[in-house]
């Protein structure tokens, strides 16, 4: 397959880089891992003039424990490092799973965290539980820097608020109010698939009772959505199997899913109920976030 | 990363790679992907090309000792990496346990996903010498083999760990 020609520039440091961008303008895309740049490339789907590679700036693979607990992500780490992160195996053992999930381990050990984000794919499959876990981003552009929840990051399919002198750089995880968590994803093959649906659940439990609940779910809407409405239901509540059933409903229809090659809407909603339901159900469980 | 223009103005970035424990040092086009590096310049034909988009694991070599699809890596990127092709396994003209346990499981129909198959089980096997069946099938999911042999590879990759110990 044919790779278009473009401009290569692969900047020494993030300032650098972001300049470079802003000179550059929208022809100019940010080269990270590469795997989807380049697909959508051979696809003729993206045409960029310039490539600008983060490869020569060090240290934003880093995934370590920061102040107060926080656990910093940096953009350039593959889904293999999250998988094989000792401080997330010790801190967010779901994470590694839901990293686990993505694409196959190829693609895993060069795709990066921080694509996976910036590309702002419905079905992505990192989204969901970081936007459980109420992860924040920073990006850093060529005036600044800014830092902001991921949940107000996406804005629709491919479409995101980072402007385009911007750079992702890390993800800050807060220490979590969750008891538990987790990330299931439905696809039509075990690996190297994208998901049909997708929930992500966290919940605070305190004996029987759950104390706060979040879910997010995934390849239902435009972006990744937090199915409110069942969380409120769940807040403050006993659990027992006929309130996950109503939970699970009730995220059904809040999802606004679209027919396409992998599943109708309707069944794309009637999967959001099940897997909602086993989300919820393995969070409670799960005894780790 | 040396940049030279050429009397048309096409420009080339002169890299290095050590491939299969030699150094080469090759002029590229920004657009070039290592597996053309490979197969191209370099003459190893072994890695395949199949859907060329990271699905297939035809192109499949390690890099760092960790299994990448070719096909979607950028030469330049690669720039002062270690590369293990298909035709690195093989030391003194022996081959490696893995390739003789295909070839002794009939775990090789039409041939072509192999050398990628391999490649992947190589990484497996190094990082954990005794998998269990469930680690080979998961190691090896983004290989895909359309003659659907997978039940003689999986069984070639485990006989190959057995030998190991």
């Amino acid at each position: 397959m044919y790779l278009p020609d473009f401009e290569y520039y692969a900047p020494a440091t993030l300032s650098e880089a972001c300049d470079l961008l802003e000179k550059l303008g929208p022809e100019a895309k940010v080269f990270a891992g590469g795997t989807d740049v380049l697909s959508k490339m051979k696809q003729e789907l993206l045409f960029p003039k310039a490539i600008v590679s983060l490869k020569n700036l060090g240290g934003l693979s880093e995934i370590r424990l920061g102040n107060n607990n926080d656990v910093i992500i940096g953009a350039k780490a593959t889904h293999n490092n999250l998988i094989d992160s000792p401080v997330l195996q010790e801190k967010y053992p779901s994470l590694c799973n839901a990293a686990r999930q993505m694409a196959n381990n190829q693609v895993r050990n060069i795709g990066t965290v921080g694509g996976n984000i910036v590309n702002a794919v419905p079905s992505a499959d990192l989204p969901p539980l970081l936007i459980a876990l109420g992860a924040k981003i920073k990006l850093v552009g060529a005036t600044g820097e800014r830092v902001l929840p991921l949940e107000d990051f996406f804005t629709g399919p491919n479409k995101s608020v980072i402007e385009q002198d911007e750079i992702l750089t890390e993800f800050i995880i807060e220490e979590q109010p969750f008891t538990g968590s987790t990330y299931i994803k439905f696809a039509l093959r075990r690996s190297g698939a994208l998901a049909v649906a997708s929930v992500a659940a966290a919940v605070a439990m305190e004996g029987n009772v759950c104390r706060k609940a979040r879910i997010v779910l995934g390849a239902v809407a435009p972006t990744p959505l937090r199915a409110k409405k069942a969380e409120e239901m769940l807040t403050g509540k006993e659990i027992t199997d006929e309130l996950l059933e109503e939970a699970g409903s009730a995220a059904s229809k809040e999802s606004k899913p679209i027919s396409d090659i992998r599943g109708s809407e309707e069944y794309r909603r009637d999967l959001v109920r099940v897997l909602t339901g086993r989300a919820l159900r393995k969070a409670i469980n799960e005894g780790h976030v | 990363m040396q940049k030279i223009e050429d009397h048309s103005g096409t420009k080339y970035y002169l890299i290095t790679l050590k491939v299969n424990g030699d150094s080469y040092t090759r002029a590229v086009k920004a657009n070039t992907l290592l597996v053309n590096v490979l197969r191209e310049d370099l003459d190893l034909t072994g890695t395949k090309k199949g859907c060329e988009l990271g699905d297939c694991g035809s192109c499949t070599v390690l890099l760092d000792g960790k299994p990448v699809n070719s096909c979607l890596i950028l030469a330049l990127e690669a720039d002062g990496h270690e590369i293990t092709t298909i035709e690195g396994l093989a030391q003194n003209d022996k081959p490696d346990k893995l390739q003789e346990a295909f070839v002794e499981n009939a775990a090789i129909q039409c041939g072509y996903c192999t050398p990628g198959m391999i490649m992947s089980a190589k990484a497996l096997l190094t990082r954990n010498p005794h998998p269990t069946e469930g680690e080979v099938r998961e190691a090896i999911a983004g290989n895909l083999c359309r003659c659907t042999g997978y039940v003689n590879i999986v069984k070639a990759i485990m006989s190959a760990a057995e030998e190991q110990q």
